[in-house]
């Protein structure tokens, strides 16, 4: 095996694009993932059961079937009862709605580790629901979660090569189709594998710095 | 009684009427009934698990009572629907033995969030109160600190502050000093003092404090076993009280 530079100066522009996608998957993923998770772990809280039921039923469903099998569904099964998007959308709100059932439990961690006289001082100042919620409980749950979250954007970054799958053109993709042309493998997924420790590296630092700064 | 359908007098701010709560096999309430006249301080005493604080937590609303009736100025607050309830619930304020500050919030957000989001004061309007309340409970100078960078009896000399920020007209002390060192129980009693000479508040006391019950007290209920076992002013009550269990348990605590 030889290593062959001009594959890497080939593959340049096929990479780069491939780069933007996973960047895009990764950041519209994770504002998917991070406010639908929040959704969930109000639900989770709902006074009343038939909401309660049905959220828990839907997010431990989506928890525990594989990101693979969902992603078929979405792009291959929902064209049959009229709804299409493009690899790309579909892809996203894939990775975005799966994460969020991970995110889901951070959230209800975060929202239970509040302290029940926090809730008692709320409704002691007759504080309505919302701001109950938006001023009082999120702050504090938030701030102790935020390096959870920031961990499972990396591992939502890891698994952006499983929607090669449908023929989303990011990383793994670009590479493929590289190959498939040049016949050279070793290069191009080298390559990529060195952008993913690239980008990832340095969120798991923000993630740690994040942990010494705010959860104490 | 009179006729009054509300069932209750212009003369009684808070009634209970057959109150049972239970805790699983628990009946920490049992069949209680009491009433407490507008601007006079009570104090509930009695050992450890005898209702008492109980009492204050339904009266906030933070529990529900299983049977019975409580109703806050011609209110209902049980059984009442949702929007009543709330309505009733506008009048009472609570001071928790643990605080319960908002740690998010600077200690001047702390007094002015509900006042701005319940009864609807410009965010102005709540800043010079909550300044006047802060003044009051002499801690004027701390209005940006966060609620972590004070002691323990400035903290709660805050939750007193943010409890009279909404106006209410029954104020309930839940063991306001038993999370406190020995060294900051008093500043903060000294305060309730004067709050309770100098505004027409109705306060409903739960403390171990005996002294600052006799101080403040226009009335002592004695709990034991979920009842009402003995009242009356709090000299006959400390000097003289007439249920051999009201003599155990001052023996125990004087």
């Amino acid at each position: 095996m030889t290593w062959d530079w001009s594959a890497i100066a080939d593959f340049m522009p096929r990479f780069w694009d491939g780069v933007l996608i996973t960047l895009q998957v990764l950041v519209l993923g994770s504002l998917i993932s991070f406010t639908l998770g929040l959704v969930w772990a109000i639900a989770f809280r709902a006074p009343t059961r038939f909401i309660r039921w049905p959220v828990n039923l839907v997010t431990e469903f989506i928890r525990t079937t594989p990101l693979l099998v969902q992603l078929f569904f979405l792009y291959f099964v929902l064209p049959e009862w009229g709804v299409q998007f493009s690899a790309l959308t579909t892809g996203t709100i894939a990775i975005g709605l799966h994460y969020s059932t991970y995110t889901a439990q951070v959230y209800r961690a975060g929202i239970e580790a509040v302290p029940p006289g926090q809730w008692e001082a709320a409704t002691a100042l007759s504080l309505p629901a919302h701001r109950t919620w938006i001023a009082v409980i999120l702050p504090q749950a938030v701030r102790r979660i935020t390096p959870a979250l920031g961990n499972y954007v990396i591992a939502m970054l890891k698994d952006t090569p499983l929607l090669a799958a449908i023929g989303v053109l990011e990383l793994l993709q670009q590479s493929r189709l590289e190959s498939a042309s040049t016949f050279q493998y070793t290069e191009p997924l080298t390559l990529i594998g060195i952008a993913f420790v690239l980008i990832a590296y340095p969120a798991s630092l923000l993630v740690r710095a994040l942990e010494r700064r705010l959860v104490r | 009684m009179s006729a009054d359908l509300t069932g209750t007098t212009p003369d009684t701010l808070i009634r209970f009427d057959n109150v049972t709560k239970r805790f699983g096999d628990n009946t920490v309430l049992d069949d209680l009934c009491f009433s407490v006249r507008p601007g006079k301080h009570v104090t509930l005493i009695g050992p450890s698990g005898s209702g008492k604080t109980t009492i204050l937590r339904l009266l906030m609303t933070l529990e529900r009572p299983d049977e019975g009736t409580i109703q806050v100025n011609g209110n209902r607050l049980f059984p009442a629907p949702e929007k009543e309830r709330r309505e009733a619930r506008k009048k009472i304020g609570m001071v928790f033995q643990q605080f319960n500050l908002f740690p998010n919030m600077t200690v001047l957000r702390n007094l002015t969030e509900a006042p701005v989001r319940v009864l609807g004061l410009s965010k102005d309007e709540a800043e010079v109160r909550a300044k006047e309340l802060l003044d009051l409970v002499g801690l004027a100078d701390r209005c940006d600190a966060k609620p972590t960078q004070l002691s323990g009896g400035q903290q709660q000399r805050v939750a007193i502050a943010r409890a009279l920020a909404m106006r209410p007209q029954v104020l309930l002390l839940d063991e306001v000093t038993s999370a406190l060192d020995p060294e900051l129980v008093a500043g903060v009693l000294d305060l309730l003092r004067d709050i309770a000479r100098t505004t027409d508040i109705t306060m409903l006391c739960v403390t171990h404090e005996m002294n600052f019950a006799r101080d403040i007290s226009d009335d002592v209920l004695m709990f034991d076993a979920g009842k009402v076992i003995e009242s009356g002013p709090p000299e006959k009550i400390f000097s003289d009280p007439e249920h051999e269990r009201t003599r155990e348990f001052l023996g125990a605590v004087l």
